[in-house]
């Protein structure tokens, strides 16, 4: 027992280490946030403000149009999430449940795209999005990620597990295959929709180099875009950057308070690290 | 309603699932589709709902053909083996789904679906959800769900199969009490025998998706069509011997017996020299008063439940006889069973089909029932 109580000590004692290891940069944030901006550079690092600056929060969001930019970021992420969700369900359901021509093949080249990395997409679908006229505009920052291959995969796995008896039960209890999918499919599927949900709202609220290259203009800034505002010609102003980073930050971390369960097991499921 | 199947195939790939299946079934009626694992019932049944369209073949019920119906539109109530509840949905909600299909109120929808939970006798869990039940619970909820919309036809597809075997007792004369209770035509799938044959008023054997015999449970239980129908009821099943044709009579298997039967003729045409007879176990009497039919040595007793059971030999034959057990049998004893000459089952050796000796033929049926008259 001795012994079983030992190496659980050993486990906890790993894990704290490597919480604190994790939450270290995140702390660093908030003290700097808080610092007069002769103590952010200060040697040896100052853990502690000795004066706590509140006012940074006010000044930081004084630099910019925080505002319109918070707006535009709720705008997009919730935009593209529930694109997202849509085009996941009728795709996943197409691929897993509905018979037609060439079905294996077209489900392979989409895997197919998922070795492609995103940076080397990023300059044709600008181009594309130039063309279409699209730049500095919601379009823009939405729909070019309003699907997702890896969701479609994820869903037509847990689609699949849903056992076909079901589908005829439905179908016997005059459910049509769109009524079958939105009475019964969807609402089985809420765990894995609710994972690809918070992975895409998550994405898309801390998208940074899209962002960058389709919008000129102020009005068209997200929150992780505006940051760059205080990099000036004299230099970076951490403290009020931390202090707008803690704010951009704070929404994603209440989801995660109140999500917490979901995304647990959605990271379990999907096998995503960090 | 009643539902006429004409020359229904069903061919998959390869297999050919169903074949050539014609068949009434009357309105009101409970009919059993019996037969092994994968011969074809459950394709049937898929297609009497419509979820598969058969290769050839119509579907009529009534008078409309329902061939190219789709499921949603035939008005049918379905259970299946593994019951298919919606697991996100309570009981109430379960039962509801038909009718808000259907777009009925929900209010009446409430009642009905509480209605047909009454029914079933599940009235004190309807806000439970699926996983919460147990077995025989589920059965209950996915029958209610088949019921409510009133529908034309029920299917069940093995609904009693993963049930445990007391449960499984009770649930079939459960599904006979409702069934009768509704006054719905019900075709029931099953591979077990007993179930068929206690609760149906028709029992249909496939094999190889070929009917072999569409008939009374106790009909085809006393008069199997041929070989394979004889064996497939009964447990202990029916015992087949092959008897050979000699100068003074037929002799059993290649023992120096003869079948004693008294006036044993076979039509002309059916007179082979190699034939088979089944004999079931419970037929046979001990007897000593020289009206047996067969002498053998006792090679083994068992006590099963009330009866015994012996398994004797006549030279290279094995016969397995249900006897009273008030008889004091020991293991090597020579025994006499006699049998009563209208529980001999003749079958032709190559297909199977069952012969109609003259002397128990309908000739002799016709003349008794004469003399009756006159
Ligand atoms: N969807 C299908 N595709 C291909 N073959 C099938 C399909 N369904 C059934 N079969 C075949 O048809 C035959 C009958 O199957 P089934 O009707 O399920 O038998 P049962 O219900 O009597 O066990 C089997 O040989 C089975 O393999
Ligand atoms: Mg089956």
């Amino acid at each position: 027992m001795g012994k079983e109580a030992l190496s659980k000590g050993m486990i906890y004692l790993l894990l704290s280490l490597g919480a604190i290891l994790m939450l270290l940069p995140f702390v660093w944030m908030i003290s700097t946030s808080l610092k007069a901006s002769n103590e952010v550079m200060a040697m040896p690092p100052i853990w502690i403000p000795s004066e706590w600056q509140w006012e940074n929060y006010s000044r930081a969001a004084e630099v910019a149009p925080f505002g319109k930019y918070f707006i535009n970021s709720v705008i997009v992420t919730i935009l593209s999430t529930i694109g997202e969700l849509l085009t996941t369900i009728l795709a996943a359901y197409a691929f897993s449940r509905i018979h037609f021509y060439g079905k294996g093949i077209v489900f392979a080249v989409l895997l197919g795209t998922m070795m492609v990395p995103g940076e080397v997409l990023l300059i044709p679908n600008f181009v594309t999005i130039s063309n279409l006229g699209w730049i500095d505009s919601y379009e823009a920052l939405i729909v070019p990620w309003v699907a997702s291959i890896f969701s479609i995969f994820l869903l037509r796995q847990y689609f699949f597990s849903v056992p076909k008896e079901l589908s005829y039960a439905a179908k016997v209890d005059g459910c049509s295959d769109f009524k079958f999918l939105w009475y019964v499919m969807v609402p089985l599927a809420k765990p894995a929709l609710i994972t690809i949900g918070l992975l895409k709202v998550i994405g898309s609220w801390n998208a940074f180099l899209w962002p960058l290259i389709v919008t000129n203009s102020q009005e068209m800034r997200t929150l992780p875009v505006g940051l760059s505002a205080f990099t000036t010609e004299a230099g970076v102003k951490y403290e009020l950057l931390m202090a707008a980073s803690s704010m951009v930050i704070l929404p994603m971390l209440i989801l995660f308070f109140i999500m917490q369960k979901y995304i647990i097991s959605g990271v379990a499921r999907t096998g995503i690290k960090g | 309603m009643k539902i006429r199947l004409d020359q229904l195939t069903m061919k998959f790939d390869e297999t050919t699932a169903v074949n050539n299946l014609s068949t009434t079934i009357n309105d009101g009626e409970l009919v059993s589709l019996l037969g092994p694992s994968g011969c074809g019932k459950s394709t049937t049944l898929m297609l009497l709902s419509g979820l598969y369209k058969p290769t050839s073949g119509q579907i009529y019920f009534g008078n409309q053909d329902v061939t190219k119906w789709d499921a949603e539109k035939r008005g049918i109530g379905m259970v299946f083996q593994n019951y298919a509840l919606y697991p996100h949905l309570s009981v109430l909600k379960n039962i509801m789904f038909p009718l808000k299909m259907q777009k009925v109120p929900k209010k009446e929808a409430m009642e009905r679906a509480k209605e047909m939970a009454d029914l079933v006798q599940i009235g004190h869990l309807l806000d439970r959800k699926p996983g919460q039940l147990s077995g025989g619970q589920q059965q209950r909820v996915a029958i209610a769900r088949a019921l409510v919309k009133k529908p034309n036809v029920l299917l069940l597809d093995e609904p009693l199969s993963n049930l445990d075997a007391r449960l499984r007792l009770e649930m079939r004369e459960e599904i006979r009490r409702i069934q009768q209770e509704v006054g719905i035509t019900a075709v029931f799938v099953t591979h077990d025998q007993e179930e068929a044959l206690s609760i149906s008023d028709r029992v249909m054997l496939m094999k190889d998706g070929i009917i072999q015999q569409d008939s009374m449970p106790q009909w085809m239980y006393k008069h199997p069509e041929n070989e394979f129908v004889a064996s497939f009821l009964g447990n202990p099943p029916i015992n087949l011997l092959t008897i050979v044709k000699k100068a003074n009579g037929y002799q059993i298997g290649n023992s120096d017996q003869l079948l004693n039967v008294p006036a044993f003729t076979l039509p002309k045409e059916d007179n082979l020299d190699v034939i088979h007879i089944g004999v079931r176990p419970e037929d046979f009497f001990v007897t000593t008063n020289g009206n047996q039919t067969f002498t053998g040595k006792i090679i083994h007793i068992e006590t099963i439940g009330r009866d015994t059971l012996i398994r004797m030999e006549i030279g290279d034959t094995t016969i397995r006889a249900l006897v009273d057990p008030q008889h004091d049998l020991q293991v090597g004893d020579t025994c006499r069973l006699g049998v009563s000459d209208t529980n001999i089952h003749y079958f032709n050796v190559e297909s199977g089909q069952r012969l109609h000796p003259v002397e128990r033929s309908m000739e002799n049926a016709r003349e008794t029932n004469m003399e009756e008259h006159a």
